[in-house]
C-alpha cells in the first residue's frame, strides 16, 4: 500500500461525491488520474484490503423493524444456543462478548410484531430470557479507520 | 436525516440495494450504469441518489475497509449509565469522537442499567481502553457506571436483510 492508496482509502471512507462526474472530481481532489484511482480500488478489493465499494444503505430507513438483543447463556449450553440463533433468518449478527450477557445479536423483521414473535420464539426454544434493547436515538453511525 | 421517503423513492431504493449487492462497478460513469438498470436518465438517477442520501437512506457511496487487515483488531462495546437529562446533550458529543463508530441511546431494562452505547475500535487492547477513558472523562459525573464488552467470537454475520427483497443488504 503506497501513499496514494492511503489517501484514497481515507478519502473514500467519507464517500464518493454525488456530482455528475464523480471520478473526475475525486481525481482532481487527489491529484491523480481517474482511471488509475479506479484501478487502485479494484486492486484493494482484490487483495482484501477493502471489502466493498458501493452505497451504504441505512436499511432501517427502507422499512422493517430491528433491535439489539442479548442472552445470558450458561457456558455448557453456549454452542447449542448459538446454533438455535444461527438457524433463525431473523438473526443478522451474533457475537460472543465477555460479560454475564455473553451473546449479543441483531434481529431484523418486517414488522415490530415480528420482533416480538422472534424474541418469544428464542425464549421458548432456549428457556432463557432475552434482553431487548431497541435503539431510541442514533447519535452517530460512521466507521472510519484512518490508514 | 428524518422525514419521509416517498413511496416511489423507497421502491427505487430497494432496487438499488439489489443492483449494488456486489458493490458499484468501477466504471467511468457509475450513474449511467445505474440509470440504465433503473430505467431512468442519468440526471434523474443522480437526483435520486442525492435525495436518498439527504433522507439518510443512503449514508454514502463509500469504500469499506477490512478493518482487521488495516490492523484494527480490537473492538469494544462501551455501555454507560448516564443521567437521562444529560444524555440529550452528551450523546451527540460522545458520538462525535473520532474513535466511536456507532453511538445509540437504548432503554434500561430489569437487569440492565445502561442507556448509552458507544462502539470503539482500535489496533490493540490499550487503544480501546484509552478510548473508554476518554469517554469517561467526557461524561464526567453524570455517568454513574460503565462497562466495556469486548467481542471474542463472531457467531453469525449475515448482514441485515431488506424485508420483502430477496437480496441481502449489508449495513456496515
Amino acid at each position: 500500500m503506497d501513499e496514494l492508496d492511503r489517501r484514497l482509502i481515507n478519502r473514500l471512507q467519507r464517500g464518493l461525491p454525488l456530482v455528475r462526474r464523480p471520478w473526475e472530481a475525486l481525481a482532481q481532489e487527489l491529484d491523480a488520474d481517474p482511471a488509475v484511482l479506479r484501478a487502485r480500488i479494484q486492486a484493494l478489493l482484490d487483495d482484501g484490503t477493502l471489502t466493498r465499494f458501493g452505497p451504504m444503505f441505512d436499511i432501517e430507513r427502507l422499512g422493517g423493524a430491528f433491535t439489539l438483543a442479548a442472552l445470558s447463556v450458561p457456558e455448557p449450553r453456549f454452542d447449542a444456543v448459538a446454533a438455535v440463533l444461527e438457524a433463525m433468518p431473523e438473526v443478522a449478527h451474533n457475537y460472543r462478548r465477555e460479560h454475564a450477557w455473553n451473546m449479543w445479536f441483531v434481529l431484523g423483521c418486517e414488522t415490530p410484531e415480528g420482533i416480538a414473535q422472534a424474541i418469544a420464539r428464542i425464549e421458548a426454544l432456549t428457556g432463557l430470557e432475552v434482553l431487548n434493547l431497541p435503539k431510541e436515538t442514533t447519535y452517530h453511525v460512521g466507521l472510519h479507520f484512518p490508514v | 436525516m428524518s422525514g419521509c421517503i416517498s413511496p416511489s423513492d423507497l421502491a427505487q431504493a430497494r432496487r438499488l440495494v439489489a443492483l449494488t449487492d456486489a458493490g458499484l462497478p468501477l466504471v467511468e460513469d457509475p450513474w449511467a450504469w445505474l440509470a440504465e438498470r433503473l430505467e431512468l436518465d442519468v440526471e434523474a438517477t443522480l437526483a435520486l441518489l442525492q435525495r436518498l442520501q439527504a433522507d439518510g437512506a443512503i449514508r454514502r457511496i463509500a469504500a469499506v475497509p477490512n478493518h482487521y487487515r488495516l490492523g484494527y483488531r480490537h473492538n469494544g462495546m462501551t455501555v454507560w449509565d448516564v443521567d437521562d437529562e444529560a444524555l440529550e446533550r452528551l450523546g451527540p458529543l460522545v458520538g462525535a469522537q473520532p474513535f466511536v463508530s456507532h453511538c445509540y441511546r437504548r432503554p434500561r431494562q430489569p437487569g440492565w442499567r445502561y442507556n448509552l452505547f458507544a462502539m470503539v475500535h482500535g489496533r490493540n487492547a490499550d487503544d480501546i481502553e484509552r478510548d473508554r477513558q476518554a469517554i469517561r472523562t467526557l461524561l464526567g459525573e453524570v455517568c454513574r457506571a460503565d462497562e466495556m464488552l469486548v467481542s471474542s467470537r463472531i457467531l453469525k454475520k449475515t448482514g441485515l436483510r431488506l424485508t420483502g427483497a430477496s437480496s441481502p443488504a449489508r449495513q456496515r
